[in-house]
């Protein structure tokens, strides 16, 4: 069928392999250049074959397909790019945190504290880091949890009017303040009064930042439960307060938990409010109400900042980091366990 | 331009399920075929197949071949870009670019397919929208969004900004279930100018409409849900409206289900 | 409020059967008691939440009030950070250049990026991969900031050194790109990690909203003709445009206030540079972290003057990325 008419379905295509040669080609160029050039970075190795990729996809479709299909080509070949480069550094950074935290990461780490082993030395530990970071996120979330799972009651079951919209408006505000404000909030007050750093002070503003997150996440879970089975319950006689603690909550129950568990692994890695409120220490402090504490994320810091490079100081803010980044990474995947296991069947 | 479509044993699933099975046919340039059956028999995919935009769906596949005169739209080397250009199609719901004026939904079409003088855009925009009966509505507000227009206005806005590429077929899938009376008569008349250039398929719900509109009436139909759709019969509307040679069609026809 | 009804076939357990005794229990009076208590501390829990955030804007205004009183210099202007001078000399000048600087670098990197890596997700990753990269996405944001920091510092500043004097040496006559050969722990640096950051924000924000995009307006571009680009460029983009605004705004609002990340890899000099990739500036969020250790009360003061600038701009940002999601929503809700 050669007919005129015909030849205006058939376009010219590249070979399905083609995409893969060219990656590979371009691989080949990029390096060849790199050895070439003397270029010493490998980033700009990768550059450069990313570059070759995207022109050679565009000049060979547009040779053989058409400029239409070879934009469509480099749209594509683009967004690929974009995929590998938001890979590269969460490989590199799960690969560098796990490769040098497992280095010192053992019991003993876990169960020790600094105390008077000097940064530049080895040996040491994150206990009492650890520590403060349990207590400090724990009476955080003894505050905050309840405090936004109520405002999302109220927002859902009772809010009319503009308290309600008052209340949604500057939760969404709250959301997007940065951690270093909560803390300098607190640091203000503290500074009122006199108060030299405690663990309970973080965990001040640490609550304020979970606060938002967990009423929205509530709010979502609540909206879901059918407003039948709220009827249901009033039609028996059943007061609305009693409606909602035995009705409602426990119907969303698996999804508030989810929003609050993320909302703990979100402040658990906050380390400014913490360095401007708890100070950090060396040595165990078990008190969250009196004296400096330390906790992990400021434990990492520290070790970073105040070691003047030492390695032993170094490997033991990436140990840190492995048990911070495990502790956080455990606790998203529980959540979103459970929001699968708990989550309504929506019959699509 | 219009051209001759002949199916032969076309077969197409969704994923593992097969959503209708071994339809054969041949439709006849400038003529107006009607799809008719019961929900679900699978007349909205068969029409889909006709331009390649069933695989557009997840899992969509498809067996057989439709020849476009005597070209297999699912030969080799067959570019579905170019099929769906030929093979011009109307939704069941309206759809103009929201973020477009409703000039430049009509021109979207040609502007993806090459380079137009303005000059010359303009005049297939307003033969488009003539040839849609729309010209006189719109004139006075080219610029103005298409989101703006009543939704049987918005309908042949569609239909002027599928016709402003001149497709050989225009497939049409319920265009008129989500309009009123007079806009459904609207298009309806719109349809049967449309035919003198155009070869017409619509899929339609509604038996009225396929009499009013059609020169020949496919009757789809499937056994039981969960099975594939088939075709029982195609023949001249005139026919299956009075006497067609399958029970089924009879039944369907006179109401007895569906 | 409006509650969802769409899914009402969600398995919920059956609502609880007050026995003959318990709904005696429930009498008119203890009814009354117990749902007031309860409208009670729920409502109370909303305005305790207005109020912490009055407290915050209301302690901080005071405590840089005393602050900028004894400031020796223009809050505003002075190009100097030094409280424990007497009187103390401070100003934001410098820090507010280097917080709008790598923020706005780090969108201008981190936007395209995202919205790429959204289309990837919802348009083109085979569909077996797409929630695969979703979930990678979600780590991503789930590191916390400190992480960041230290891979910032430790690994991403050595392997700039390479891209420093390759800028340097093709694009250091703008000024821009000039490059003494120093530490690359500058400002262009912590944009790049601070893209890094906030790319999953970006991307999540405008997945949900490409995802959203009717079918019927990409099956419109499609029976045109229309290439997956082109049906990209005609349907997705328009429709998300706002979408990707607000998320972007809401991403320029994580980078402005990021401390850690910043504060492990800048090393600052209080002064300002054409050049990005010379020690310069410095942000809001790093100074208070960097400079408090050392500070006297004044000190903390004028650091809690510099973090309510800070506030004022997050809120303007983040509220104006609110008010945009808002408006697109009574605008998809009338086409829909």
């Amino acid at each position: 069928m050669s007919t005129a008419a015909a030849s205006t379905l058939r376009g010219a295509s590249l070979p399905k392999w083609s995409p893969y040669a060219i990656v590979g080609g371009s691989i080949v160029l990029g390096v060849l250049i790199g050895l070439v050039g003397g270029l010493d970075s490998k980033v700009q190795w990768g550059l450069i074959a990313g570059l070759l990729y995207v022109l050679g996809t565009y000049v060979i479709a547009a040779r053989v397909e058409g400029r239409r299909q070879a934009k469509d080509r480099v749209a594509t070949s683009l967004v690929w790019v974009a995929f590998v480069i938001a890979v590269v550094p969460l490989v590199s950074l799960i690969w560098v945190t796990v490769s040098r935290g497992v280095k010192v990461l053992d019991p003993y780490f876990l169960s020790h504290s600094m105390g008077v082993v000097a940064n530049a030395d080895t040996g040491g530990g994150a206990y009492a880091a650890i520590i403060g970071s349990l207590e400090q996120v724990g009476l955080a979330t003894l505050i905050g949890a309840p405090i936004g799972i109520l405002t999302a009651v109220y927002l859902v079951e009772y809010g009319r009017g503009r308290l309600a919209k008052a209340v949604t408006f500057f939760v969404d505000v709250m959301t997007g303040i940065p951690s270093i404000v909560a803390g300098l909030f607190i640091l203000s007050i503290m500074l009122i009064f006199k108060m030299q750093p405690f663990g309970f002070a973080g965990s001040l503003a640490l609550a304020i930042l979970m606060m938002p997150v967990v009423v929205r996440s509530t709010e979502e879970m609540l909206k879901l439960v059918p407003n039948e089975l709220r009827e249901a319950s009033l039609a028996l006689g059943v007061p609305k307060w009693r409606t909602i603690l035995k009705v409602v909550l426990p119907t969303s129950i698996g999804g508030i938990t989810t929003g609050v568990m993320l909302a703990i692994a979100r402040i658990a890695g906050e380390t400014a409010p913490v360095l401007l409120l708890v100070f950090g220490n060396p040595f165990i402090n078990n008190n969250p109400f009196e004296g400096a504490q330390s906790s992990l994320p400021l434990f990492i810091y520290q070790q970073y900042a105040d070691s003047a490079g030492a390695n032993a100081a170094y490997d033991r803010a990436w140990a840190a980091s492995l048990t911070l980044i495990a502790f956080v990474m455990i606790l998203n995947l529980v959540a979103r366990g459970i929001a699968r296991w708990k989550a309504p069947k929506t019959g699509r | 331009m219009s051209k001759r479509i002949d199916v032969s044993g076309l077969t197409a699933y969704y994923g593992s399920h097969k959503a209708i099975e071994d339809i054969s046919m041949n439709i006849e340039p400038r003529t107006v075929t009607a799809f008719i059956g019961p929900s679900g028999c699978g007349k909205s995919t068969f029409l889909r197949t006709l331009n390649r935009m069933h695989e557009v769906t997840p899992g969509g596949r498809v067996e057989g071949k439709v020849l476009l005169d005597d070209e297999n739209l699912y030969g080799a080397n067959i570019d579905p870009v170019a099929v769906r250009r030929e093979v011009g199609m109307v939704f069941q719901r309206p759809n103009p670019f929201p973020t477009m004026s409703i000039f430049d939904n009509v021109a979207a079409g040609l502007r993806l397919n090459g380079n137009f003088k303005k000059s010359e855009l303009g005049d297939i925009v307003e033969k488009s929208l003539k040839g849609a009966n729309l010209w006189n509505e719109v004139k006075d507000r080219l610029n103005k969004p298409g989101s703006g227009l009543s939704g049987g206005q918005q309908q042949r806005l569609c239909i002027a900004r599928a016709i402003a590429v001149e497709p050989n077929v225009l497939l049409m899938d319920e265009p008129c279930s989500a309009l009123d009376p007079i806009s459904t008569l609207a298009i309806e008349d719109l349809i049967g100018e449309l035919k003198e250039r155009f070869t017409i398929v619509i899929v339609t719900h509604n038996m009225q409409q396929a009499a009013r509109v059609s020169d020949r009436t496919a009757f789809f139909n499937l056994a039981a849900v969960g099975q594939p759709g088939k075709l029982i019969e195609i023949d001249d509307t005139e026919r299956i409206f009075s006497n067609p040679s399958v029970q089924a069609t009879e039944d369907y026809i006179s109401g007895r289900f569906g | 409020m409006d509650i969802s009804t769409q899914t009402t076939d969600a398995s919920p357990p059956t609502p609880p059967q007050p026995s003959a005794a318990e709904q005696k229990r429930n009498a008119r009076g203890a009814t009354r008691v117990g749902d007031r208590v309860f409208l009670g501390l729920s409502r109370g829990s909303g305005i305790l939440l207005l109020v912490v955030m009055a407290a915050i804007a209301v302690f901080l205004t005071y405590r840089a009030a005393l602050a900028i009183n004894r400031d020796h210099g223009n809050f505003l202007t002075t190009f100097e950070w030094n409280t424990n001078l007497i009187p103390p000399t401070f100003g934001i000048a410098v820090l507010a250049f280097g917080t709008v600087v790598s923020s706005i670098i780090a969108m201008a990197i981190a936007v395209p990026i995202a919205v790429a890596i959204a289309l990837f997700i919802t348009h083109y990753a085979p569909r077996r991969m797409a929630g695969p990269v979703a979930f990678v996405i979600d780590l991503l944001a789930a590191v916390p900031s400190i992480v960041y920091g230290l891979w910032g510092a430790l690994i991403l500043v050595p392997h700039m050194t390479g891209l420093f004097s390759w800028l340097n040496d093709y694009f250091g006559w703008t000024g821009i790109f000039s490059w003494d050969g120093g530490a690359p722990r500058t400002i262009l640096t912590v944009s790049i990690l601070l893209a890094i950051m906030i790319l999953p924000i970006i991307t999540n924000v405008s997945r949900e909203v490409f995802r959203q995009v009717p079918q019927m307006h990409e099956e419109a571009a499609l029976a045109l003709g229309a290439t997956r680009w082109e049906v990209v460029r005609m349907s997705v983009l328009p429709f998300g445009r706002s979408g990707v605004i607000s998320a972007s705004m809401l991403g320029l609002g994580r980078a402005l206030g990021e401390t850690m990340a910043v504060a492990t890899v800048l090393s600052p000099d209080f002064d300002i540079h054409a050049s990005l990739l010379n020690p310069g500036g410095g942000t809001f969020a790093q100074n208070i972290a960097s400079k408090f250790g050392e500070a006297t009360e004044d000190g903390r003061d004028a650091l809690i003057a510099s973090g309510l600038v800070l506030f004022v701009i997050t809120l303007l940002v983040n509220g104006a990325a609110r008010i945009i999601i808002q408006r697109r929503a009574e605008y998809s809700g009338a086409n829909a």
